[in-house]
């Protein structure tokens, strides 16, 4: 089969119209879980059907797309999917975060703000956040329409009584314009202070679970914590050893069977883009096209 | 040292082509066809069309052959593939009563009209390896006895216990049954919902369910009614026409069971019903299906909750399908680095501060 034998971002128009629906009523009401039907898509459940599906509805043939996964646009599942619309939709792509117009992304929010008219999907294993405190979907519901969001606060109250911390360190839970509690996908807690008041359109896709949630621009989003243990978002305590950077998200990667370990910036867009304006770290080399610049 | 780590894009394409060679194995061994696993790997042929919920045997043997005999990735292709087809209406609701049976059989009655038709089953074979099968390219099997058509129309079982009131009546809602590949599952599901997402739910998983109900957790004590299998008639309406026109034929197993009910004090005891359908011969699928249905009416039949799993829809639907489960399941060994390291990070922390605790404390 050809690949002409599938519409613009493979999936039917019929299909992009459902989907555009479920992210209007999700942008109406920001952080509350839309249900979708979800298709099945060309890659298995768990690899961003729902990013991709959100993606699909969202690209129109003058996009740029950037997706990237763990921060960076070279991993397996990031080149996956974009030659997967470089394949069925043609457009544009980039590794640069500035000249995306969407950017679909697995675990991490660029370091680079965003910026107005720019879309960044997430893709979202478990939508819920209250799941683990109550795995059955029509009682979490419930809690949602009701605003009942106190077992969260006892969850995190728990931690504290046992760790004199909340010991959420990623996929940190969120409240959206003091409404709707939201899981914000598995970024580290480290992001979570860029999804408030964003000046880009952020949409979340959970393909498996059938739901889609949005965060409008400008939206005020604050993650749950106690007055006195306030919410402090963490990073590995290095510069990163390749660009210098300190205030960047860090990988930590083994260099040796000693246990010798580099930590590099996780968004390689923006490491390189540094080196590029000659920065250099640790164990960095100066970079050739910073060098001609 | 640390591009090792990326590279992401030669090692995938390295990756499928390692992948292309070994689904192809020894060159010196003939190439499997499409002709030969839809004609001698039927059974698998089923069960992907059945979870796949498409039919059609040859897309199905060509997605057995492309996933290597792994059958859960044979249902993904079918899946991916049949969710992009246009969807141009609805059948009419097949008679399985007309059906053409190569197989059926019950086991509440002894005889009944039609008669018990055995058909080609492993049921009463002794499961020796037959190593006449090894040596390929022999004689052709003995040809099997055939007979005329039994008769055109096949009465259902239940049908018969029905005329007596004996078990509890099959009201039509009228209602245009939903589905839940263009609409998203919502609970409490509709009993036609519940039988859609079972008659695609992964054989294992709706077997096993079915097999805890014998167990006694949520036991509904079952006979098999009816288990039929052959070939029905499907046609689907034209607009333009104004009548029904038969497209074709499909083959389907249909079991039917018989489970008791106990009755109260306003209503005498009756039996009670579970339905199983599903594509291709299908056997342990479809009374598997049948005896889960049953043990999910509990509510509507006045049961008590046992708290048996097979009586929790929410848990039965929301874990039935393989694609979705494969998918959660094998997706934990994509890349973690960055919620390992803020992991990594709170451990560290933790235990710091742990450590810090005792030393003041000494």
């Amino acid at each position: 089969m050809t690949d002409q034998a599938y519409n613009f971002a493979y999936l039917d128009e019929q299909t992009k119209r459902m989907i555009r629906r479920a992210l209007l009523k999700a942008v109406a009401i920001p952080g509350y879980q839309v249900p979708f039907a979800s298709r099945e898509m060309p890659m298995p459940y768990g690899w961003g059907t729902g990013g991709v599906q959100v993606t699909a509805a969202c690209l129109t043939p003058d996009d740029v797309l950037k997706v990237i996964d763990q921060g960076a646009d070279d991993t397996t599942n990031a080149v996956s999917i974009r030659k997967f619309f470089q394949r069925t939709a043609g457009v544009e792509v980039t590794q640069s975060t500035a000249l995306a117009s969407v950017i679909q992304t697995r675990h991490r929010i660029p370091e680079t703000a965003l910026s107005a008219g720019q879309i960044l999907v997430y893709q979202v294993p478990i939508p819920e956040p209250l799941r683990f405190l109550e795995p059955r979907e029509t009682e979490t519901r419930k809690m949602h329409e009701l605003e009942e969001y106190g077992l969260m606060h006892v969850k995190l109250y728990e931690d504290i009584a046992r760790h004199g911390q909340i010991a959420t360190s990623y996929a940190y839970p969120v409240k959206v314009e003091g409404r709707y509690v939201m899981d914000p996908s598995p970024i580290p807690k480290f992001d979570n202070p860029k999804l408030s008041g964003s000046a880009a359109l952020q949409l979340f896709g959970a393909g498996r679970e059938q739901r889609i949630y949005a965060l409008p621009p400008f939206t005020d989003v604050v993650s749950l914590d106690f007055d006195d243990h306030p919410f402090t978002p963490t990073k590995a305590n290095h510069d990163c050893d390749l660009c210098g950077a300190s205030a960047s998200y860090l990988d930590e990667v083994i260099i040796d069977d000693q246990g010798s370990r580099m930590f590099v910036c996780s968004d390689t867009d923006f490491c390189e883009t540094r080196r590029e304006m000659g920065h250099v770290g640790r164990l960095g080399t100066p970079s050739n096209k910073g060098a001609q610049a | 040292m640390y591009v090792a780590v990326k590279g992401g894009e030669r090692a995938i394409d390295a990756a499928h082509a390692w992948l292309a060679e070994e689904r192809r194995g020894d060159l010196s061994v003939a190439e499997m066809s499409i002709a030969q696993i839809r004609n001698q790997l039927r059974l698998a042929v089923n069960r992907v069309m059945a979870e796949g919920s498409l039919f059609d045997p040859d897309l199905a043997a060509l997605a057995i052959k492309q996933s290597r005999g792994d059958l859960i990735e044979a249902v993904f292709l079918i899946r991916a593939y049949r969710t992009t087809l246009p969807r141009f209406g609805a059948t009419q609701p097949i008679d399985t009563a007309q059906m053409a049976c190569i197989r059926r059989i019950s086991a509440t009655f002894k005889d009944l009209p039609g008669g018990q038709i055995l058909g080609p089953t492993f049921d009463y074979t002794h499961r020796l390896l037959d190593f006449k099968l090894a040596a390929e390219g022999q004689l052709p099997p003995q040809a099997a006895p055939t007979a005329p058509p039994v008769r055109a129309s096949m009465p259902h079982v239940t049908g018969l216990l029905d005329q007596d009131d004996l078990i509890q009546p099959e009201v039509d809602a009228g209602l245009a049954p939903p589905d839940l590949t263009r609409s998203p599952m919502e609970l409490p599901a509709a009993r036609a919902l519940r039988l859609q997402a079972l008659a695609r739910g992964d054989e294992g998983f709706v077997l096993s369910m079915a097999y805890s109900t014998q167990r006694g957790y949520g036991r509904t004590h079952a006979f098999v009614g009816e288990l039929r299998i052959g070939m029905v008639r499907v046609s689907m309406e034209i607009p333009e026409l104004g009548f029904a026109v038969e497209i074709g034929e499909i083959e389907v197993t249909e079991c039917e069971t018989v489970n008791q009910f106990k009755g109260s004090k306003t209503e005498p005891p009756q039996f009670t019903r579970g339905y199983g359908l599903t594509l291709g011969q299908n056997e342990r699928k479809s009374i598997a299906m049948s005896l889960v249905d049953r043990a999910l009416r509990w509510r509507e039949l006045g049961e008590d909750w046992s708290g048996a799993p097979a009586q929790d829809e929410e848990f039965v639907l929301m874990h039935a399908d393989n694609v979705q489960a494969t998918g959660f399941l094998e997706h934990i060994k994509l890349p973690h680095y960055v919620d390992f390291q803020s992991e990594l990070e709170m451990v560290r922390k933790l235990r710091a501060e742990a450590r810090a605790y005792k030393e003041a404390a000494e």
